[in-house]
């Protein structure tokens, strides 16, 4: 019993359990543990929450590889491959965070310090990257209408998806423009006004014979995107009620608006967890350079943070799963 | 504290190695989507997601064991964080994916199309 009774003792040892060691782990390491326990039940909370909203919509869920199909300073269709970057980085700063954690149980500070330095690099490129990748969806790729009964409609050419400006002519024909505080009238504010109307959308659709309308809808035998018929397309198209560019948390022209909101809610969740680990990386890579687990003789609080870092590591395994392959 | 002094940096690269080459072929079957895997069913859901899964779980299998040192650990502590996760893990995703079904086919009939 003894081992398992916290001691009374001056406030120093409070973070240590005052050398208690249940399990012959340290305090502050099982506490660690069971941190990241509680904090693993959170995030299978929101994936197991995503699963029921992606059954509830199975036959009209956003096909991720038409969603991410974006890299940095390529032009053209690459769907997966930034992700598959993104995971390697955030797999080789885990690894260099364990050489970290190995060069700490041999007191070899100047190794702790180096590998230190290389996690937290690669922590701020993963970050960098999630949020080039948030810029990418909230800004959109092509373009899409939404329809007064809250559907996607987005535009093919000869089986590709196509934008507004390259199928779109004519004049958006209701006069609107975006309102700037200049014309007067500066404590007004409204909504940007899209560069095209969905009148103007609706005659160029009529008059372009080779445009033609993706639907939400999956193919279950092909598990690809319904491409409507011309005519299936206008009836449709008459629906439009608004022009959708990007994703936000009302609006999505990939398909279903919560996909947007479990998509900003559990990368950010994500990336909130990196970046804070970032933090904690740079505090106890200052105090290895100060010698402060020199003094102490131990390095376990890398050892400690080391866990936390591979946590979230170990998340991002799963949301690359489930938001992006399967 | 058994490692204390040995280093593990042969086996560290052993592991990165590994959970590589796992997250390549993951990449690589979800760009080329092979027709047979992809667009058979098996078990509830395709063949192609049954491996994504698997090897999602290996690679978690591998971080949590070697990197986090979960090997090194007492079994019952182990256990108490490994066994904890797992059942509750189940359970709730369990629970609430045959919600979603249920609520597929109760509301998806009502969408028209």
């Amino acid at each position: 019993m003894e081992a398992n009774i916290a001691i009374p003792s001056d406030s120093k040892e409070t973070w240590s359990g005052g050398g208690v060691r249940p399990f012959g782990a340290s305090y502050g390491k099982m506490m660690m543990w069971f941190f990241i326990l509680s904090d693993a039940l959170t995030f299978s909370g929101f994936l197991a929450a995503y699963g029921l909203t992606r059954f509830k919509f199975i036959d009209s869920w956003p096909i991720a590889d038409e969603v991410f199909t974006h890299v940095p300073f390529i032009h053209g269709d690459y769907p997966m491959y930034y992700v598959a970057f993104m995971t390697f980085v955030l797999i080789f700063s885990s690894v260099t965070m364990v050489l970290a954690v190995d060069a700490g149980h041999q007191l070899k500070k100047n190794k702790v310090t180096w590998y230190l330095f290389a996690t937290i690099i690669g922590g701020l490129i993963f970050v960098g990257s999630q949020a080039w990748e948030w810029n990418t969806f909230i800004n959109g790729s092509y373009g899409a209408i939404k329809t007064s009964d809250d559907k996607i409609l987005q535009f093919v050419k000869d089986g590709h998806q196509v934008g507004f400006a390259d199928f779109v002519v004519g004049d958006r024909g209701d006069e609107r423009v975006t309102h700037t505080k200049k014309n007067g009238l500066w404590f007004v504010s409204g909504q940007t006004v899209a560069d095209y109307s969905v009148n103007q959308v609706i005659e160029s659709y009529k008059a372009d014979p080779s445009i033609q309308i993706k639907s939400e809808l999956i193919d279950t035998g092909k598990k690809q995107k319904v491409v409507l018929s011309r005519e299936e397309g206008l009836e449709q198209l008459l629906k439009g009620t608004q022009i959708v560019e990007g994703a936000n948390l009302q609006v999505n022209e990939y398909g279903n608006t919560i996909f947007a909101n479990f998509f900003f809610f559990i990368t950010g969740f994500h990336g909130f967890h990196v970046f804070s680990g970032i933090l904690i990386n740079i505090i106890i890579f200052f105090n290895v350079i100060l010698g402060t687990y020199e003094k102490r003789g131990s390095y376990e609080m890398v050892e400690k943070v080391g866990l936390y870092w591979h946590f979230v590591d170990l998340v991002w395994v799963f949301v690359f799963t489930f938001f992006y392959l399967v | 504290m058994a490692h204390a002094h040995e280093s593990n940096v042969k086996r560290i690269w052993n592991v990165f190695f590994i959970l590589s080459v796992i997250t390549i072929v993951e990449v690589f079957l979800g760009i080329y989507k092979p027709a047979g895997l992809h667009l058979t069913n098996f078990l509830g859901t395709s063949p192609l997601n049954w491996i994504f899964i698997i090897l999602t779980l290996a690679k978690a299998y591998g971080i949590t064991w070697a990197f986090m040192h979960m090997e090194g650990e007492k079994k019952w502590f182990r256990r108490s964080i490994v066994w904890t996760a797992v059942f509750l893990i189940c359970y709730l995703v369990t629970l609430l994916l045959l919600e979603g079904g249920y609520l597929f086919d109760t509301l998806g009939p009502l969408v028209q199309w």
